[in-house]
């Protein structure tokens, strides 16, 4: 249970909450209170308990270079190992300026990067200028930390503009937040790491950019049974985002990459001795 | 003594069982009942169709054979819920009253986004005590386009051309991948019309009743349209 309430974090000043204040008490509850802690246990293998099967599973990627930030995930959700969709949009669009990922438990990250969004509209209402990526991660990041060990899965992102430049931030459900030039997030992130740091150069062009985050997806995808679906592409520059690709198969990219390697496949390229 | 193959690990430390390590371990309480069934909903330009079993099972029980599992929430809007009928219960009733006080305060009734948001904060609010609910909300849109979000039991939400959930889940939505979307087909036929949808719906429930011991009776399906509201019941299986 959180004894403070975290949309008193991030104001200018300090700042006595009143009652007539109706924004800060929306809809949204501020608190789910953690009960029944034996709902919360590990998850079983194969399947299990469905209610424990909340969606997990992913890649997903950021980094910065010298035009901003390029985002890029994957758009697989599943369910044990029951598929639920292959069209999840894993980045968040939380306002013009500012994107969240998503990886863990998608359920958490939808909500979570919705009451964000929330906090920066009216801080911005209130405060005259907009949420400051910084500012706007460390929001985040308190909240998970009164929520530390209730159970909640997420491993997120953070990436925008302000008035400093270009900034990315991951923070995840344990408290942590740090600022960074990489962060690959999910089961597959060790894969797309391989590709990221083995060609990432700050100095990269966008086009460069977009195609290493594709790769980068693309090995996750083919080599994790969890990642797949499509590739989803952001570019983060200085005056908001813009959406690069909206979805480009992996299995498209597949034969196109075989392709540029000169694989034709007609059946025995790699030479492969009969057992 | 009879042990369920899959309650083996409660009776004893290891799965192959020999005298010496017998535990009997108490059952503990479970607030949570699968009343299990199968949902669907397909949206397409002009109209949402929205399908249910109606049978409502307990373990190996058989409760009744005419529970709906779908409830109109708004003239243009649908939800379809698998899992537990309790849960079901308690979150349409919820829907209802929030939606009823919707129109009243802006003289309007709540579009399909704005309900689908609605259900997924109301999830979310339970999220250490969650809804054993597995939703479909499938609706019209601004434009009259059917739209289907689908959604796992904390809330988690996205929008689809079609949607499954239940027992019968695995089974259905792998017919409908390959007959709506044409997956790894090099002749794409996409059904057109909204009989040959209707069609593919029945063939679907008609495959998960002969597989699905939880899915039979009867099902029941729903049609909406920016005119109204069409009811269909075929009988299924009811073994």
């Amino acid at each position: 249970m959180i004894d403070f309430d975290p949309s008193t974090f991030g104001l200018a000043h300090t700042y006595q909450k009143e009652d007539k204040d109706e924004i800060n008490t929306l809809q949204m509850p501020s608190a789910p209170q953690v009960i029944y802690r034996t709902l919360n246990g590990p998850t079983q293998t194969n399947g299990g308990n469905k209610l424990n099967n909340f969606k997990h599973g992913t890649t997903t990627l950021g980094f910065v270079f010298k035009e901003g930030i390029l985002l890029a995930v994957d758009s697989r959700a599943s369910m044990g190992s029951f598929l639920s969709s292959e069209q999840v949009r894993k980045v968040i669009e939380i306002n013009e300026y500012l994107l969240g990922t998503m990886a863990g438990g998608a359920a958490d990250c939808q909500y979570w990067l919705a009451y964000l969004a929330n906090h920066c509209r009216t801080y911005e209402l209130k405060n005259g200028s907009k949420l400051s990526v910084a500012a706007a991660s460390k929001f985040l990041q308190g909240i998970l930390i009164g929520y530390k060990n209730s159970g909640l899965s997420m491993g997120c992102m953070i990436a925008g503009s302000d008035l400093s430049g270009q900034h990315l931030y991951y923070i995840d459900n344990d408290g942590m937040r740090l600022k960074g030039d990489i962060f690959s997030v999910g089961s597959g992130s060790t894969y797309a790491y391989g590709v990221l740091d083995n060609h990432y150069r700050y100095e990269m062009s966008l086009n460069e950019a977009v195609e290493l985050g594709i790769r980068a997806i693309y090995h996750a995808t083919h080599r994790d049974t969890a990642s797949g679906g499509v590739v989803r592409v952001y570019h983060i520059h200085q005056n908001g985002w813009t959406k690069v690709h909206d979805g480009i198969d992996v299995v498209d990219l597949h034969y196109q990459f075989a392709q540029q390697k000169g694989l034709v496949g007609d059946g025995d390229e790699a030479k492969q001795r009969l057992f | 003594m009879y042990i369920p193959v899959n309650e083996i690990h409660k009776h004893f430390k290891t799965e192959t069982p020999n005298m010496s390590n017998i535990t009997h371990k108490q059952d503990q309480w479970s607030p949570y009942h699968d009343n299990s069934g199968t949902v669907l909903a397909i949206g397409i330009p002009g109209a949402v169709i929205v399908a249910g079993d109606t049978r409502l099972s307990n373990g190996y029980n058989i409760l009744t054979r005419d529970a709906t599992k779908l409830s109109q929430l708004t003239d243009k809007c649908i939800l379809a819920t698998a899992g537990q009928y309790a849960d079901f219960i308690a979150l349409r009733k919820f829907l209802q009253q929030r939606l009823q006080l919707y129109e009243f305060q802006n003289e309007v009734q709540a579009s399909t986004q704005t309900v689908a948001h609605l259900l997924s904060r109301e999830l979310y609010s339970r999220r250490f005590f969650p809804y054993y609910t597995f939703n479909l909300l499938a609706g019209l849109d601004e434009n009259n386009h059917g739209v289907v979000y689908g959604y796992d039991a904390i809330g988690s939400y996205d929008q689809m051309t079609y949607g499954v959930q239940g027992s019968g889940q695995e089974l259905v939505v792998a017919v409908l991948d390959n007959q709506l979307k044409g997956y790894n087909k090099i002749n794409k036929t996409i059904p057109q019309t909204q009989q040959e949808i209707l069609d593919i719906i029945l063939d679907c429930f008609s495959c998960a009743a002969e597989r699905d011991i939880h899915t039979g009776d009867n099902v029941e399906i729903l049609i909406i349209t920016p005119t109204g509201t069409q009811r269909i019941i075929k009988p299924l299986r009811k073994d």
